[in-house]
């Protein structure tokens, strides 16, 4: 069985007006089914980058990525959108979600790419909502709940299409370090009970310990691909770092 | 995203901020509703003009004095007196085999004279002498009374008809039949009344008195000659051979050669119609080609805000598309989004339009014009087909930009 993600010598630069800028240089790594990854590094490094190549949002400009079988620095700009719709769920630092919208409209965005009935579409909303236990804000607009309240619909959106994997991007960036261990919390147990391949992009060690590995980087380059001790694990899900 | 899911979208968007979707339209608005509003006007005062025009009499055929050109109409019409036209023109045109066509003719003489009644006087009245075939051609009704007879006139009696005005001013309410009453210090008797006629361009029908023609030439303005001849065609389609018939037989009356020498001009009613209907046509496509300039500005305003509103969702745009959104669904998204906007300002357009004239139409009939509400149905369409062709082209532009959007400029950007 191939890997989910294939990267190899996998390179990015940015082109502005003759400057080159080189982002990602040479990235090569795998990363299986069921895994839970955490992409490290300080601002500047890339990981953001690498992880918008790794959600179908941007292209490489050299190297070869495959995901399950299919390479996707091949694909047309409307199979990436159909990657993103049925392949990925994305969870953002600033939420993203809908203003003035409703609980349940935020969290059927995702569907409403995909041809399905109406009746259908408010089902699976439902329970994805009920899966981060938000099913008493349904109703709220977005604007009505706080910050890990958002998150959480943010992550119930990113679970609707029942996605392959799952991207955060500095998910506990714009919270209370209270909501913030919450947050991680409800990724630690996708992935641990319902089998969610998750890839997260944090700056923070103890964000990055909730996974069972990390990919370190700087300037471009892994510097570390290291798996997560498990009681370091276990104190970070705890809380006891913090 | 299937079609009227998209529709869902916008018009929840658009209810989300009324005030400011009801502003884009609005420059739409004001050019669909003054297309609308002066093609409709337009048809109401042509309408009006060709019915005045009519209600003379579409077989009438019209001699003025003096000549006339396709310039313009004889100086007769200007009041200046012209002798040309005489009795005697009038029986050659009865007798006559080349104006066999013509059912009855009769010389006109005009004037105007201060009337009295008891204490009551008729300021701006006028009366004109005709012969006794004047029914025959003219479209009159009586409410009261009789019309004069031949005996009458050839006997200058010195009886009246009059019009129902003069009846209002004179008498009031009651009854003028059989009573006397002074024109120019003469006495004359009322044997008839005529129903309303109304105006015609800017004579009021309804303040003349009608007298014999023997009568106002001899008694009241010691003429020989006369103001105008009328006749009436017994078809339409012998209007043109009779007009021939009638030019030679005058000319034969006034020992003319040519035409170009002619000291008269022959007119018919159908003629007028048809120049009239060319001039208010020009009119109106000359403004409504105006109107139309503003759907213009309407179109760039609409195009400005969806710029604006494109700019404004940048992050809405980039997050549809992290979830899977494809470029043709956001671009339809935002053409829908104008759509929506054009046709509903359209409609309200036509409808605001539609109102004003319909206004118009009350107004004018409460000052007892009678006007026709006119809204033409190909007008309509024409308003929508051209208020959805905006939409689609000053659209699409802003709907491209939002579809070429890169997904990560568009979420990141603040």
């Amino acid at each position: 069985m191939p890997s989910l993600i294939k990267v190899s010598h996998l390179s990015k630069q940015y082109q502005n007006e003759e400057v080159v800028t080189p982002v990602l240089h040479d990235l090569s790594f795998t990363i299986e089914a069921g895994e839970f990854v955490s992409i490290m590094g300080p601002s500047g490094s890339g990981k953001s980058t690498l992880m918008h190549i790794l959600g179908f949002l941007d292209h490489a400009t050299d190297g070869q990525y495959m995901f399950e079988d299919t390479d996707v620095s091949l694909l047309s700009d409307d199979q990436l959108a159909a990657m993103r719709s049925h392949k990925a769920g994305f969870v953002f630092q600033q939420f993203n979600l809908l203003p003035k919208t409703s609980v349940l409209q935020n969290v059927m965005l995702p569907l409403m790419y995909v041809p399905m009935s109406e009746d259908e579409r408010i089902a699976k909303a439902k329970q994805a909502v009920e899966v981060v236990g938000l099913s008493h804000r349904l109703d709220y607009r977005s604007n009505q709940l706080s910050g890990g309240e958002k998150q959480r619909v943010a992550i119930a959106r990113a679970l609707v299409n029942d996605p392959t994997i799952i991207f955060a991007d500095e998910p506990t960036g714009n919270l209370d370090s209270k909501s913030g261990a919450q947050i991680m919390k409800t990724l630690y147990e996708l992935n641990l009970e319902q089998k969610h391949t998750i890839i997260l992009v944090t700056h923070e060690t103890y964000t990055a310990e909730h996974a069972k590995r990390i990919l370190r980087i700087r300037d471009g380059v892994i510097v570390a691909d290291e798996q997560v001790a498990a009681e370091r694990r276990q104190a970070a899900v705890a809380g006891e770092l913090k | 995203m299937e079609l009227h899911e998209t529709f869902k979208l916008v018009s929840s968007n658009l209810r989300a901020n009324p005030l400011r979707s009801f502003l884009t339209m609005l420059g739409l608005i004001i050019g669909i509703g003054s297309v609308v509003l002066i093609v409709s006007l337009g048809a109401g005062a042509q309408a009006l003009i060709v019915a005045q025009v009519n209600s003379l009499g579409s077989n009438l055929v019209g001699v003025l004095p003096g000549a006339s050109d396709d310039k313009g109409p004889p100086a007769s019409v200007f009041g200046i007196q012209v002798k040309t036209l005489v009795n005697d023109d009038v029986k050659a045109l009865l007798a006559d085999s080349r104006t066999s066509h013509l059912t009855a003719v009769s010389g006109y003489a005009q004037g105007k004279a201060k009337m009295v009644y008891a204490n009551q006087e008729l300021e701006g009245g006028s009366f004109m002498g005709v012969e006794a075939s004047y029914p025959q051609i003219e479209k009159i009704t009586l409410t009261g009374g009789r019309f004069f007879s031949p005996e009458e006139d050839s006997g200058l009696a010195r009886v009246a008809v009059i019009g129902s005005d003069v009846s209002q001013e004179l008498w009031g309410g009651d009854d003028p039949l059989g009573k006397t009453f002074k024109i120019k210090r003469e006495s004359f008797r009322v044997i008839g009344v005529l129903q309303p006629r109304g105006r015609v361009g800017f004579s009021n029908l309804d303040k003349y008195v009608l007298i014999p023609l023997s009568t106002a030439q001899k008694i009241l303005l010691g003429w020989r000659h006369l103001s105008l001849i009328r006749g009436r065609v017994d078809e339409a389609a012998n209007i043109g051979e009779t007009i021939q018939g009638m030019k030679e037989v005058l000319r034969d009356q006034h020992n003319i050669d040519t035409a170009a020498e002619d000291d008269f001009s022959v007119r018919n009613a159908a003629d007028a119609v048809e120049l009239l209907k060319t001039i208010t046509d020009a009119f109106r496509f000359f403004l409504a080609a105006i109107a139309a300039i503003s759907l213009l500005v309407g179109g760039i305003g609409i195009m400005n805000i969806m710029l604006v509103a494109v700019t404004e969702r940048y992050r809405e745009i980039g997050l549809r598309k992290a979830v899977g959104a494809t470029r043709r669904n956001i671009q339809n998204q935002f053409l829908i989004e104008t759509l929506v906007i054009t046709g509903l300002g359209s409609i309200i357009g036509i409808a605001g339009g539609a109102v004003v004239s319909a206004l118009v139409t009350v107004i004018a009939r409460a000052l007892e014009y009678n006007w026709e509400f006119i809204v033409s149905l190909p007008s309509i369409f024409l308003a929508v087909g051209v208020g959805l062709a905006i939409g689609l082209a000053f659209g699409f532009y802003p709907a491209r930009r939002a579809a070429q959007l890169d997904p990560i400029v568009a979420l990141r950007y603040e």
